[in-house]
């Protein structure tokens, strides 16, 4: 199979031909000034603005998220009380927690830089649905609005997971925080319907399903668990909300309910859901780890494969949380055992991810330290898992710190990292300015450390018996906890670093050019910031997405490994330089 | 058995600690053995295809169909050989010996309560006999809590309206940590909270805060002798002694103190200082002297009247106090002036 189509010509190649370089110039109309106006953002239908608009919300639940994080952190400092009770200790984890999962990663990826990425990558102007692609931002507002109402009334002490009869039982504002969760929901199955329909009918002339980037498959295979699982999310928290404003006792065991079904239904969606968060992630790490090292993927049909293999599989695990709480021997082999089944795709990756590094030509540049950092963190995470997957040892570890940091090692390490790889990677399309690499290596370093340092603790703490969800320890564990809390400020450390050299690069970084990574992928053709349509002409497909092994761009001009050069040049923003004496590849397809 | 733990582990003291950690450390050393693969490896790559010089066309290799089948398959059989071990040893440990002693545990917000055959009770601290299997039948009154002590490897939710079984055997004498391990919230306080449990039952006056954290307690595993003291022991409890002191026993050991003061001072619950024979306003506006009947109905029954200015979080003793305990209460109210 073969993801590019041939250049026309097969002259004699000039090896490696020095091209002209053009000090790039930034274009003068792009998405973010044209149309102007703050009405044009409000009403804006425009994919590369609501991801934009997107990534400014969830970003801004990010800072909440971790000041909750931090503030949990300082209090288990010490056994003792350090400066708030345990009643505010549960108000603060379970809002980190529902904010982190609802507001900050599931929309993370697919609907911040996936609406930004996902039709430039496969050539079209727009997602097939605009409008409702506009619709899901506003339903995310409305939705976070209500997370936000119940903080600010009295808070939710239940934990993110919500398990009755606890949560129909106590007080605090859970209704209006499942009502936002619960709206929150239609916001990911618009972004998914959208996804599934874009990929199916918009994509370029020429682009096959097995010549999209795999990114693409990512978000595919992503959009298809959104569209399938949120729904059961949406029916568990309206019956919860009906349980407790009603009582109508379906998970009440005074009526005759049962919580543990409760239990069922939130991990029926809850657990396809942590691929909702994953997969993206996988996505982008195949992009960078290609891109920056300038060498074809290895093995894009069984990354491609083991996408969906992953969605399918992933409603069948719920159990996996359950294994104490009483479901039958019976169930819990057969949910033990796919487990382990959905863990081999997970691993097959990473080894293909390695494989793409053989031979290549590595750039250290901020995303591939991202990529690099996540290569370590998420093998960590997902081995971890096998722990977990194992009956007789989750037993003893399950709701133990050691999950703590297992979903932090997958979510933080393997989703957050590919998250901040990405941004780094995109960061020059959607401002057209790079940021300072310096301080990039820096605030990665400190990432990469104080994560660890957070972290790795925790799978000790845990496995030596800490339970989670404590707002106080037995003395044994001060060492530990203390020495995971100083990594947590690291790590915030690193992420104020970040914060600063990103927001200063949106005005003064350096002229990004069309393709400061010399990436094969579409976006990477038309000017940066792209412009309001994307694509002034229909793209066409004159290499695929992968084809380091014969094509080399930076964007003006394109080397083939056996032909001369040929230029990229639709030059609407004015500076497009055509390389001397250039023939125009055609597609052959 | 290890009695000590290991950098991961902590002390093994059930019969089934020693397997569990075997698989622990079996799929830790091949976690070990993978990540140093996969780092390792791509450290290399990293550092011997870094970039340099001028830009190239690299390589095209993108398959290699004895590598790809090596990485699917090897890992395939391990995880095959980790979830055959997993299931056997979680077998082993499903179903009880027929001779095992039978413990009855209810959790309660926020404490555990533990009855013995012969009607004895403890609070709080569970003893069971060294080197014989145990079975716990377990329920809760409230929300779900999940019994779980560490150094047995063991685990197990316990749900309100049904009874989930747990069955372990200690072999070695020792005091164990107990713990929840399934989140059941906490009482608003804003009194200063230490908690310092060194391994030994705890004296609830100790907390003015209360909640999933520090629901916990200690497993007590001690001779076979000791253990029918202890049965006779708390069988007799009370005999020998006055009521009011009795009485002011079960305040301690049932848990009352942790939400009622006997000095007058504010608690998540009324203080009982001059409580027998006040004049109780209740949340519904009607007022009522707080008689023998009353405070009995407090006691079972703690919705049925909640006092006007507090939260109805008081867990019911039904079962759990005898008749001839709730009097020993009634006359040490009556002291508290
Ligand atoms: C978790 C905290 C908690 C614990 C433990 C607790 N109580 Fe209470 N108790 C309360 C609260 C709150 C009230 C007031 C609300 C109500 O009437 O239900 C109360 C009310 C009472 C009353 C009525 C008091 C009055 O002033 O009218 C009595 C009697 C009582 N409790 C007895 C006990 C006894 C005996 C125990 C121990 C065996 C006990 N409580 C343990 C929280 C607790
Ligand atoms: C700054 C880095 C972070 C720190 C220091 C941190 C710390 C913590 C702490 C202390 C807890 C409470 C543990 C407990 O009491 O059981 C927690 C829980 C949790 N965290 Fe984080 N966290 C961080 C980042 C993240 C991120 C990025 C995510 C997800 C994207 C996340 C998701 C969660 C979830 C889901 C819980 C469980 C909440 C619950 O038990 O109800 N965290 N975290
Ligand atoms: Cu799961
Ligand atoms: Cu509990």
């Amino acid at each position: 199979m073969s993801i590019y189509t041939e250049p026309i010509r097969q002259t004699p190649a000039p090896t490696a031909r020095p091209t002209v370089r053009v000090k790039p110039v930034m274009p003068e109309h792009h998405y973010l000034n044209s149309p102007k106006g703050i009405m044009s953002w409000i009403y804006t239908v425009d994919h590369k603005r609501i991801g934009l608009m997107y990534f400014f919300a969830i970003m801004m639940f990010f800072t909440i998220g971790g000041i909750f994080a931090l503030l949990l952190r300082t209090e288990l400092l010490h056994p003792e009380r350090d400066f708030m009770t345990a009643r505010t200790y549960n108000q603060f984890f379970t809002l980190h927690g529902a904010i982190m999962v609802f507001l900050f990663i599931i929309p993370s990826i697919p609907a911040a830089l996936g609406n930004f990425v996902l039709p430039l990558m496969i050539g079209a102007k727009d997602v097939a649905f605009p409008k409702l692609n506009l619709a899901s931002w506003y339903v995310y507002v409305v939705g976070s609005l209500f997370a936000v109402f119940s903080i600010v009334t009295g808070g939710v002490e239940t934990g993110w997971t919500f398990y009755t009869p606890y949560s129909t039982t106590t007080n605090g504002s859970v209704i209006s925080m499942t009502l936002g969760v619960f709206i929150l929901g239609f916001s990911s199955i618009f972004t998914g319907i959208n996804f599934i329909v874009t990929v199916h009918k918009l994509r370029a002339p020429g682009m096959t399903f097995f010549k999209m980037p795999l990114m693409v498959w990512a978000l595919y295979a992503t959009a298809i668990i959104q569209v399938l699982a949120t729904p059961v999310l949406g029916i568990t928290m309206v019956l919860l909300i009906l349980e407790r404003a009603l009582g109508i006792g379906i998970f009440d065991p005074a009526m005759g309910g049962d919580p543990v079904l409760y239990q069922h239904f939130f991990w029926f969606y809850s657990h396809p859901a942590v691929y909702i968060m994953i997969l993206p992630g996988m996505g982008i790490i195949s992009e960078l780890i290609s891109a920056m090292s300038h060498k074809k993927i290895f093995g894009y049909t069984p990354i491609a494969y083991s996408s969906l293999g992953i969605a399918l599989i992933s409603f069948l695990v719920w159990g996996h949380h359950m294994f104490t709480s009483g479901q039958s021997e019976l169930s819990a082999t057969i949910f033990s055992f796919l487990t382990f089944l959905v863990g081999i795709p997970s691993g097959i990756k990473v080894f293909n991810w390695m494989a793409t590094l053989y031979k290549g030509s590595i750039s250290f540049a901020a995303p591939m330290l991202y990529t690099l950092t996540f290569m370590f963190t998420f093998t960590i995470g997902g081995l971890t898992g096998i722990f977990l997957g194992a009956l007789s040892v989750d037993i003893h570890l399950h709701d133990t710190y050691f999950v703590v940091a297992h979903f932090h090692y997958v979510m933080m390490g393997g989703t957050v990292m590919a998250f901040l790889g990405g941004i780094h990677y995109w960061w020059p399309k959607i401002w057209g300015r790079m940021y300072d690499e310096f301080w990039a290596k820096i605030a990665c370093a400190f990432v990469f450390v104080g994560f660890n340092m957070t972290f790795f603790t925790q799978f000790i703490l845990g496995s030596k018996g800490m339970p989670r969800r404590y707002y106080s320890y037995l003395d044994q564990y001060q060492p530990l906890h203390g020495f995971s809390s100083i990594g947590s400020y690291i790590l915030g450390l690193g992420f104020v670093v970040m914060a600063v050299y990103l927001i200063h690069s949106i005005r003064n970084g350096k002229i990004a050019g069309k393709n400061p990574w010399g990436a094969l992928t579409l976006e990477w053709t038309i000017s940066s910031p792209p412009p309001t349509h994307n694509f002034d002409e229909t793209p066409k497909l004159i290499y695929g997405a992968y084809d380091y092994d014969r094509v080399m761009t930076d964007g003006e001009n394109i080397t083939f490994k056996d032909v001369t050069t040929v230029s990229n040049g639709d030059d609407h923003n004015g500076n497009g330089h055509n390389g001397n004496g250039s023939k125009r590849a055609k597609i052959e397809n | 058995m290890n009695p000590n733990g290991t950098l991961f582990m902590p002390p093994q003291a059930s019969t089934s600690a020693a397997d569990v950690d075997g698989l622990f450390y079996f799929i830790y050393y091949a976690s070990i053995l993978f990540f140093l693969l996969v780092v390792g490896v791509s450290g290399y790559f990293a550092y011997v295809y870094r970039r340099q010089g001028a830009p190239k066309f690299t390589s095209g290799i993108a398959h290699n169909v004895q590598l790809e089948f090596t990485w699917t398959v090897i890992p395939t059989m391990l995880v095959f050989l980790v979830f055959v071990w997993g299931f056997g040893s979680y077998l082993n440990n499903s179903v009880a010996p027929k001779d095992a002693l039978q413990i009855k545990v209810t959790g309660q917000k926020w404490f555990w309560a533990f009855d013995y055959p012969g009607g004895s009770n403890s609070v709080d601290t569970l003893v069971v006999p060294a080197g014989k299997p145990v079975q716990l039948t377990m329920s809760s009154t409230d929300v779900i809590h999940s019994f779980y002590v560490p150094d047995f490897r063991m685990k197990q939710d316990v749900v309100p309206n049904r009874y989930s079984l747990l069955w372990f055997e200690a072999p070695n004498e020792g005091v164990y940590t107990l713990f929840c391990t399934e989140y059941c919230g906490a009482v608003t306080d804003t009194t200063e909270a230490t908690w310092k449990a060194d391994g030994q039952a705890k004296s609830a006056n100790k907390f003015k805060q209360k909640g999933h954290f520090n629901m916990g307690g200690v497993v007590k595993v001690v001779s076979t002798r000791q253990y029918e003291a202890f049965l006779e022991s708390s069988n007799k409890m009370g005999e020998g002694i006055s009521l009011e002191v009795y009485g002011e026993q079960l305040y301690n050991s049932k848990q009352c103190a942790t939400c009622h003061s006997v000095n007058g001072s504010a608690g998540n619950g009324p203080t009982w200082k001059g409580i027998y024979g006040r004049q109780e306003k209740i949340s519904d506006g009607t007022s009522v002297k707080a008689d023998d009947n009353y405070i009995r109905e407090s006691i079972l029954e703690p919705g049925a009247k909640v006092v006007a200015g507090y939260q109805n979080i008081m867990p019911t003793y039904q079962g759990q106090l005898k008749d001839k305990q709730i009097d020993a209460i009634i006359a040490y109210m009556k002291t508290i002036k």
